[in-house]
């Protein structure tokens, strides 16, 4: 008996081996889409909704209102055009955007970063939209992120994507502390903002909350930003856009690295970083508990409900006061599937919100970031003093002096889980240093390119 | 009717069509949803693919990767530690409670203390990680309590600090598993007949002795249900560590459940994901077989 209920399990694990040896016939993933990553666009001369029913499917991302608001717009200007609108949080979506896009093909979806997609061939390549609605004309910076060349380098080549809008990150600060401090008008060099937050740290407050928790290293922002007051911004999107060569270990990006470690160690973010999620730190900012953090403008329209008046933004101040700046400036990214049943009129929808002014008018008010078009487009008007009209003249410093970066994150699809977040969560415990947390992101970044 | 005697030749055989039949719907669907994807899993586990583009043979090279990868090697290690979360503490404190529960089995107090110690059981995994996140944050309940009795130099992030996150993680799940193994052990209990611990007594036995000397070889089948189940539990880990710290910080809580979910679906290497898959069913197996022959042996 004893020996029975040994060999059962056995004889049970023997079976399914055979199982799994008449499986094994033919391999995974021979059904590769039919549109390889290098079909060139149709030329498409009007792409419209027409004026037949269309019921156009959509992938949004929960928690953001603005997709849902245009697409009741849309529907309100164009009454053929319905909506069957799916939603989920943004990781969900990261997951499922090959699977959905190649088995389940939405007409309009939210999409994580493209080049994986665009390898799998799951994506419709938009050139011939860009040249129908002139958005080639639009300032090459905003369709840079979404365009990838045949090797597989993002930066140029056709477009495979469209943004809602475009957003852009810097430092939130609660007005009543900065008085408290002293702190009078934003930081204007690197000094200053040291300054500023020992002054904080001085007067007991907690100077950054920033969420850098779970599988969500968010001192990715202000290492990143520190990257572009030491560096070139264009250095720093030459690795994101895996340009051949391209390292993020380099002297500059050293430097930015020691830079955070000396805030870490210096008690500039609040002691539970390591555990903090990004609900936890907007809900200490907005409850007025610290007087920074590092986000992105999605959050300017909610700050100025939920802050009015007490809420300011500056960009991250370069090394030396009167240097250029940069930020983190990256389009909400909409992809049209390979295999999309109306991707004419999903295109039209993106030339809609874009060009049209009550789209433009939601596109600020709802989304709080910078539409997208040319730049002497339409702007609605904002009230004076709101964050929100703080962070869109913030777009404009960064237009003038070309320092729109994307994020480090999306470098590849994994780089962010598996080697920003935990090598920065080490750096705060102690135990990764400056060099080492490079090193180790750039030995997995090129294990990733490569594959 | 046939005749009697080609009824008794085709009994035997229609009887096992018989019971094919009745067992067809089970079979189909184990067959459909726990063998098919298990084969499919071994034999992705031995191509290069990322789920959706053509796939490229390499044998057993998701394997080797297992074994050199240290990251990939330290989250089976991670799995390991928390067997002593999972499976001991819940195993002998439930143990000690089932002891004392049955010493006092006539009491209102016992049914209340049945409830309570089961109550996690019933509540969600998921649930259970949210509200425990809570406790163990950097305000929460725990810090507060410690703070309280004067010891607010221990307070910390616990789930957030490198050193303590595994072993808050462990806490969660002896919290969740102490109650199931309780419930068992006192089912076990009370099969046990009360002549024996009356002879015991008469023999001059106190407590100790009678726990140590009847109530635990007693309880050899009960206790080795409730090592198997919890050992599994704490190998196959997932729902409590995806929400209580998604495997940071910096790796610190990451175990093979998790790992293998990231392979998956955000790295998009289906095939290292179902080479580990396959490696912790392996495990899993080889740790819960020996204990089943250790538990069963000489009870029958």
């Amino acid at each position: 008996m004893a020996h029975g209920s040994i060999r059962r399990p056995l004889r049970a694990a023997l079976t399914v081996s055979l199982f799994a040896g008449l499986a094994a016939c033919s391999a995974p993933g021979s059904d590769t889409p039919s549109e390889g990553a290098n079909a060139s666009a149709a030329p498409v001369t009007a792409a419209t909704c027409g004026t037949q029913p269309v019921t156009l499917r959509g992938y949004f991302e929960t928690g953001f209102p603005l997709p849902k608001n245009l697409a009741d717009e849309f529907s309100r200007q164009f009454p053929n055009v319905k909506w069957d609108i799916r939603e989920d949080q943004f990781a969900v979506i990261t997951q499922n955007a090959p699977r959905v896009l190649a088995d389940d093909p939405p007409d309009l979806m939210r999409l994580p970063q493209v080049s994986e997609l665009v390898k799998d061939g799951v994506l419709k390549n938009l050139d011939g939209y860009a040249r129908a609605f002139g958005w080639d004309k639009w300032p090459a910076s905003q369709l840079e992120q979404m365009r990838v060349s045949p090797t597989g380098a993002r930066g140029d080549g056709p477009l495979w994507a469209m943004g809602l809008n475009f957003s852009m990150t810097g430092i939130f600060y609660n007005k009543k502390l900065a008085t408290q401090i002293g702190m009078t008008k934003p930081p204007t060099s690197l000094a200053e903002l040291d300054a500023v937050l020992q002054k904080a740290k001085d007067a007991g407050l907690t100077p950054i909350n920033q969420f850098n928790g779970g599988a969500t290293g968010g001192l990715a922002f202000p290492l990143q930003n520190l990257m572009s007051a030491y560096g070139e911004p264009g250095a720093i999107n030459d690795w994101i856009f895996q340009k051949p060569g391209a390292s993020i270990d380099t002297p500059a990006n050293l430097q930015a690295a020691q830079h955070l470690e000396r805030w870490i160690k210096a008690g500039y973010f609040a002691s539970d970083i390591n555990s903090q999620d990004y609900a936890t730190m907007m809900s200490r900012f907005i409850g007025g508990k610290n007087l920074f953090i590092f986000d992105g403008d999605w959050e300017s329209g909610n700050l100025d409900k939920q802050m009015a008046g007490n809420v300011g933004f500056f960009l991250m101040p370069s090394a030396q006061a009167g240097g250029k700046q940069a930020a983190m400036s990256a389009p909400l990214t909409y992809g049209i599937s390979s295999k999309a049943k109306n991707a004419d009129c999903a295109a039209f929808f993106l030339n809609w919100v874009a060009t049209n002014q009550q789209a433009r008018d939601i596109a600020v008010k709802v989304g709080g970031s910078h539409p997208m078009g040319p730049s002497d487009a339409y702007m609605p008007p904002v009230a004076e003093n709101t964050v929100t009209a703080a962070t869109l003249a913030a777009g404009a410093t960064i237009g003038k002096d070309n320092g729109a970066m994307d994020f480090i994150a999306n470098a590849t699809g994994a780089i962010y889980a598996k080697s920003w977040t935990p090598q920065l969560q080490k750096l705060v415990a102690g135990q990764q240093t400056p060099d080492g947390l490079l090193k180790s992101v750039q030995k997995d970044y090129e294990s990733q390119v490569k594959d | 009717m046939p005749a009697p005697i080609a009824g008794r030749r085709t009994r035997r055989p229609r009887a096992g069509w018989l019971g094919w039949l009745f067992a067809a719907p089970a079979v189909i669907m184990y067959a459909t949803f726990v063998l098919r994807p298990l084969s499919l899993t071994v034999q992705y586990s031995l191509y290069d693919w990322n789920g959706i583009g053509p796939s490229r043979w390499v044998g057993l090279d998701n394997y080797r990767r297992l074994l050199t990868d240290s990251e990939l090697f330290s989250s089976i290690l991670h799995a390991f530690e928390l067997i002593l979360f999972f499976s001991l503490i819940p195993v002998l404190l439930g143990l000690f409670v089932a002891a004392t529960i049955r010493g006092i089995a006539q009491s209102r107090l016992a049914t209340v203390a049945r409830t309570v110690l089961f109550l996690p059981q019933v509540i969600p995994l998921v649930a259970a990680g949210i509200m425990w996140s809570w406790l163990l944050s950097s305000t929460g309940v725990v810090n507060e309590v410690l703070s309280a009795v004067g010891l607010g130099g221990l307070t910390r992030a616990w789930l957030g600090d490198l050193g303590t996150a595994l072993p808050a993680v462990g806490v969660i799940g002896a919290w969740v598993l102490v109650g199931l193994c309780t419930l068992l052990l006192l089912a076990g209990m009370s099969k046990i007949d009360p002549g024996l611990y009356e002879a015991a007594r008469l023999d001059g036995a106190g407590p100790v002795r009678e726990f140590f000397s009847i109530t635990l070889p007693s309880l050899r089948q009960e206790i080795g249900v409730c090592v198997t189940v919890t050992v599994i539990a704490a190998l196959a880990s997932f729902d409590i560590v995806y929400i209580a710290t998604q495997g940071g910080p910096g790796n610190a809580t990451m175990v093979p459940g998790l790992e293998i979910y990231y392979l998956a679906f955000s790295e998009r290497e289906i095939g290292m994901a179902s080479a580990l898959a396959v490696a912790l069913v392996v495990l899993v197996l080889a740790c819960v077989l020996p204990l089943q022959r250790l538990t069963r042996d000489g009870s029958r």
